[in-house]
């Protein structure tokens, strides 16, 4: 067995066995394997390209490897260059998991509760990805979260370009319960003084993360950029009922115009959406 | 534990090297302690024969179906397939359970999603497990009863009907009343024991037609006669032995699967192993019974209780198990440890066609006092008094009388118990300590916000009975050999992890006085001492050992005492050495044995009690243990994530045998509790097991774990019972969630009716 030592090496391999998977740190894949879920016919590790483990500085963007652990997306360094995707990898699993489990691998496996996914969509960042003979390309992580745009075969996730916004960046998330846990909901949002924006995406409540445009739009022409970015705090409630209604929309009417409330449940979600997304920009803007 | 607790009054002190502590009141760490952390103790999923198959079960898809047709042509044709078996394959009897309600294969019909239709074994796990999926199975779907309310209107789902169980208890007077009268509906939901240790076992065949079962069974001799009558076979041609057991909060075993390993193993003639998924596990075993109950409780003007009404909705899922032991437990206890004189309490158990529930520590007592601890916060809600006040006003002392007619005989220091947890300090406020140390709702890297916090303080007193109840027969034997100064105890007692081992370790030292005493390992050549459950291994295994021991010591002593005159109680034993009282004679044990060998056989058996009768009344406990927990929680109010900040936990033991394992085992039993009262509910919606794994089921972790703090053990010793000691497992289980909603309760202003408390019933309106 000969692990690949390259991104290249590592396409070739799962262009000669086309029904071969790509397989990092493994904490989803091989636990579907071992409940005998998926038999994947041949299996290409990806733990030892040291390309991909470490991240770059490109023209006002960082560039990391999809093989970079949530662990090491945790520390200070990092939390320091991009600290939204560094709070997401602290707040994902045990440390157990944090130490195994890639940035690529949760943005392939593309879990609706995948932590790094809401921040990832609110830094708009993009993928870099390594095709047979070199080719690479690029894709708004968005497209192929939504699906709009796909992994072709022999196609590997190798770099994720995210912009260096120097500015605040909050990621929260709601479990239901003091140790680690999946999301109910997520939060992630970014401040973009530069372009005077505030980005936010809500995770976990649909197959991919939320982006409610209408809402950043209408708050941030509320902050105050020039002075210490204030926002009155009505504001802040406001941006998160903005938030939640957009990612939870009130129900349609029936056809004879009856409106009918949500559940409980799908209520509460709502209501912690809204206070997830008010914390958020609160932590932000503090 | 905590750090810093000033106020705990036990200081655990493990041994130095060379200074082994020994005999009963040490601390002695369990013997399996060391493997069991380093990762080498062997686990039944560790075993291993020569040529062994492996086998698969097949399970229903479906909560209700009729079974039209088993083909299971394709998968023997499988290569490396060595047998399959249905239900016309077993050669004895089809079912088994406590009233034989329960089939070991399904036939004709499924009940419940997970009850095993077939069984293959191959000769590699993947090739079993892909034959089991290559049975075909044609169901006519039914629609399945998973409303315990609907299922008296329903169709039978069983020949045995749908009520397993009707407790009517009267006691007192039905129209007496009070002047403040407060009502309530409650839920509890399913909680998993979740071993994490799954399922698995090994299946010998033997030379002589019978066959070995080698599985983590905690009541080996329950298991041996079913595995015989399920065979065929005569109960000497089955032997279960016990191998390490991972983990064991309720009855550890599926026969499910046990029955099928050896039914393989005699039908292929080799050994057979089947290792449990963790799915498997989960539809497998039994779960907590789900659990309706309606209150009303009247009080007088001061708050002294006057009557209690009660309707109490067990959910058995698809098979009676235990559940008439849960309901008796639950009706007896209904109205907790208060001082009620009038108490009309209907109990039911009913089939439904969800997964059958079964023996879970504190079974029908947890969810009970659950309810009346929610009733006794309203009442004093209603009456203006502070919570505490008002279950002191009511508490439970020896003497008095349960709503079963019982007298309470043994120790009941409930008083004592809340006072202690009552007075102890709280704990500091997060604003009181550092930045970096706060840990809020929602975890180290959660929402948390501490604007948003509420703290909330809150009561839970609750009690458990001792050993099986309304006369069952509970007798436990056990053998002490010695030769050359060491000790050998054989018991069939199962070492769960609950510490028996440790324990009959420390008996025999404290009898006999010598330092090594080893525990044989556990199988049915040997008698039988029952299922490790509600503390009897303490009790009447612990009693066995201490009897035996006894004996071996007086044949010891006896040819000594008579060659010098004397009577035996005046030689004592210790650290190997036999001296009499005046120093004259010294000699030791290995001297006085002369190379002989000496055993002794003996049995406890508690005082026999009877079935409650048709108005729930009859001396039906053995004996009764109570706990007083005071809760602290932190409330996040907007998103109803709650954090248990600090449970302190004062308990009637009776006398601490062994204070390390004590207090682990409150420890356990209180963590179990905050899983039953936060996070643990196996759904099941429309009959099916949703999430079966440990990522949907979510155990406590230790961040969920709060701060246990064991502020005061009550030693008044039991009487009847040997050692005086009481169990300690299961009634800080019982107690804990009840406690934590009711601090939840206070944080909030919410009535929290539901456990697991779900994170919209900790919302508070409008805190944003």
């Amino acid at each position: 067995m000969k692990l690949p030592a390259t991104l290249d090496e590592a396409v070739a391999a799962l262009a000669a066995v086309p029904a071969a998977v790509p397989v990092a740190g493994g904490t989803d894949l091989m636990a579907s394997v071992n409940a005998g879920q998926l038999r994947p016919a041949a299996l290409v590790g990806l733990g030892r390209i040291s390309e991909i483990r470490s991240w770059q500085y490109l023209d006002g963007h960082a560039l990391l490897g999809a093989g970079l652990t949530h662990a090491r997306m945790g520390r200070p360094d990092f939390a320091a260059l991009i600290p939204g995707l560094a709070a997401a990898a602290r707040a994902a699993g045990p440390p157990q998991i944090r130490n195994a489990g890639t940035l690529g691998g949760n943005i392939a496996s593309a879990a609706p509760t995948g932590d790094s996914l809401p921040v990832l969509a609110a830094l708009e960042a993009t993928l870099i990805i390594a095709g047979p003979g070199g080719a690479r390309r690029e894709v708004p992580v968005s497209h192929l979260l939504a699906g709009m745009e796909m992994l072709g075969p022999g196609e590997l996730i190798g770099f994720v370009r995210v912009p260096l916004l120097h500015a605040p960046q909050v990621f929260l998330k709601a479990t239901g319960r003091t140790g680690p846990g999946r999301a109910t909901a997520s939060v992630g949002l970014v401040l973009d003084p530069a372009r005077r924006s505030v980005r936010c995406a809500v995770g976990a409540v649909a197959p991919m993360p939320l982006r409610p445009l209408e809402a950043e739009q209408w708050v941030a022409s509320l902050i105050d950029w020039e002075n210490g970015r204030a926002l009155v705090p009505e504001a802040l409630r406001g941006f998160g009922e903005y938030v939640a209604a957009a990612c939870i929309p009130d129900p349609e009417p029936a056809p004879d115009g009856t409106v009918s409330e949500h559940p409980p449940a799908v209520l509460h979600l709502r209501r912690t959406v809204a206070a997830l997304a008010r914390r958020a920009l609160g932590r932000a803007l503090s | 534990m905590s750090k810093d607790s000033p106020a705990a009054p036990i200081a655990v002190v493990l041994p130095e090297a060379g200074a082994a502590p020994h005999g009963l009141g040490a601390p002695v760490p369990s013997a399996e302690a060391r493997a069991k952390s380093e990762g080498t103790f062997p686990y039944a999923s560790d075993l291993w024969a020569e040529g062994l198959l492996w086998a698969a079960v097949l399970r229903s898809p479906h909560p209700r179906a009729r079974i039209v047709s088993i083909d299971t042509a394709h998968a023997r044709e499988m290569p490396g397939v060595r047998a399959v078996i249905t239900h016309e394959d077993v050669p004895g009897r089809g079912t088994y359970g406590r009233s034989g309600d329960r089939p070991v294969f399904a036939s004709g019909e499924v009940r419940h999603h997970g009850e095993p239709i077939a069984a293959v074994a191959a000769d590699h796990p993947d090739t079993a497990r892909m034959a089991a999926a290559a049975i075909t199975v044609e169901y006519e779907v039914g629609e399945p009863v998973t409303d315990p309310e609907k299922t008296f209107a329903a169709e039978p789902l069983h020949p045995d009907g749908n009520v397993i169980r009707h407790i009517p208890l009267r006691h007192g007077d039905p129209d007496a009343a009070g002047e403040t009268v407060v009502e309530g509906l409650y839920r509890i939901g399913r909680q998993d024991p979740a071993p994490i240790g799954a399922e698995a076992g090994l299946a010998v065949p033997r030379p002589d037609g019978g066959v070995e079962l080698y599985t983590a069974s905690t009541d080996p001799h329950r298991d041996r006669r079913l595995a015989a009558a399920c065979y065929g076979l005569d109960e000497d041609l089955v032997k279960v032995v016990v191998t390490g057991v991972p983990g064991a909060t309720a009855d550890r075993e599926d026969p499910g699967f046990q029955l099928p390993l050896g039914l393989l193993a005699l039908r292929t003639g080799c050994p057979v192993k089947l290792t449990a998924t963790r799915e498997e596990s989960f539809l497998g075993h039994a779960h907590r019974h789900p659990t309706l109950l309606r209150y009303r409780h009247h009080a007088d003007a001061e708050g002294k209780l006057v009557k209690v009404e009660a309707q109490i909705l067990l959910d058995s899922g698809a098979y009676a198990d235990t559940s008439s032991d849960a309901l008796a437990a639950a009706v007896s206890f209904a109205c907790g440890p208060y001082v009620v004189p009038h108490a009309f309490i209907e109990g039911w158990a009913v089939r439904t066609n969800n997964p059958p529930s079964g023996h879970v520590r504190g079974e029908g007592a947890l969810q009970v006092c659950a309810a009346y601890e929610a009733q006794m916060d309203k009442l004093a809600r209603k009456l203006g008094l502070d919570p505490a006040e008002l279950r002191m006003r009511n508490v439970l002392a020896t003497g008095d009388e349960l709503p079963t007619g019982q007298t309470v005989t043994c120790p009941a220091p409930v008083a004592e118990l809340l006072t202690a947890v009552r007075e102890i300090p709280l704990p500091p406020l997060p604003k009181d300590s550092p930045e970096t140390e706060w840990l809020l709702p929602g975890g180290p890297e959660g929402a948390g916000e501490p604007g948003a916090v509420r703290r909330g303080v809150g009561y839970g007193l609750g009690m458990v009975h001792m050993l099986g109840a309304e006369g069952t027969d509970e007798v436990s034997t056990a053998t002490v050999k010695v030769q050359d100064g060491v000790a050998t105890v054989l018991c069939a007692a199962v070492e769960t992890g609950q510490g028996f081992a440790t324990l009959a370790r420390q008996i025999v030292q404290e009898v006999l006085g010598v330092d090594e005493v080893h525990v044989a390992p556990v199988d049915t050549d040997q008698p039988p001492a029952g299922p490790g459950c509600r503390g009897r291994h303490t009790w009447v295994s612990g009693g066995a050992v201490e009897r035996a021991a006894k004996m071996v010591r007086t044949q010891l002593l006896q040819p000594l005492a008579h060659k010098f005159g004397m009577s035996t109680e005046l030689l004592q034993i210790n650290d190997g050495r036999i001296t009499s009282y005046d120093g004259v004679l010294s000699t030791t044990v290995t001297e006085a044995l002369d190379g002989k060998e000496l055993w002794a056989t003996a049995q406890c058996r508690p005082h026999p009690t009877e079935p409650l009768d048709e108005s729930g009344q009859g001396d039906a406990f053995v004996g009764l243990t109570f706990c007083a927990i005071r809760a602290v929680v932190d409330v996040d109010i907007e998103l109803g994530s709650v954090r248990v900040v600090e449970l302190a936990v004062a308990q009637d033991v009776g006398r601490i045998l062994n204070p390390a394992q004590l207090m682990a085992r409150i420890e356990a039993g209180v963590t179990q509790g905050v899983g039953a009262a936060l996070t643990e509910n196996l759904r099941t919606p429309r009959g099916l097991v949703r999430h079966p794994d440990l990522t949907g089921y979510a155990l406590p972790t230790a961040l969920d774990a709060p701060e246990i703090r064991i502020v005061k053990l009550v030693e008044e010793r039991d009487v009847v019972a040997p050692f005086g000691a009481k169990a300690v497992s299961a009634v800080p289980v019982v107690t804990a969630p009840a406690a934590i909603a009711s601090a939840v309760r206070t944080a909030t202003g919410r009535p929290v009716n539901r456990l697991p408390i779900r994170p919209q019933a900790a919302v508070v309106a409008g805190a944003s």
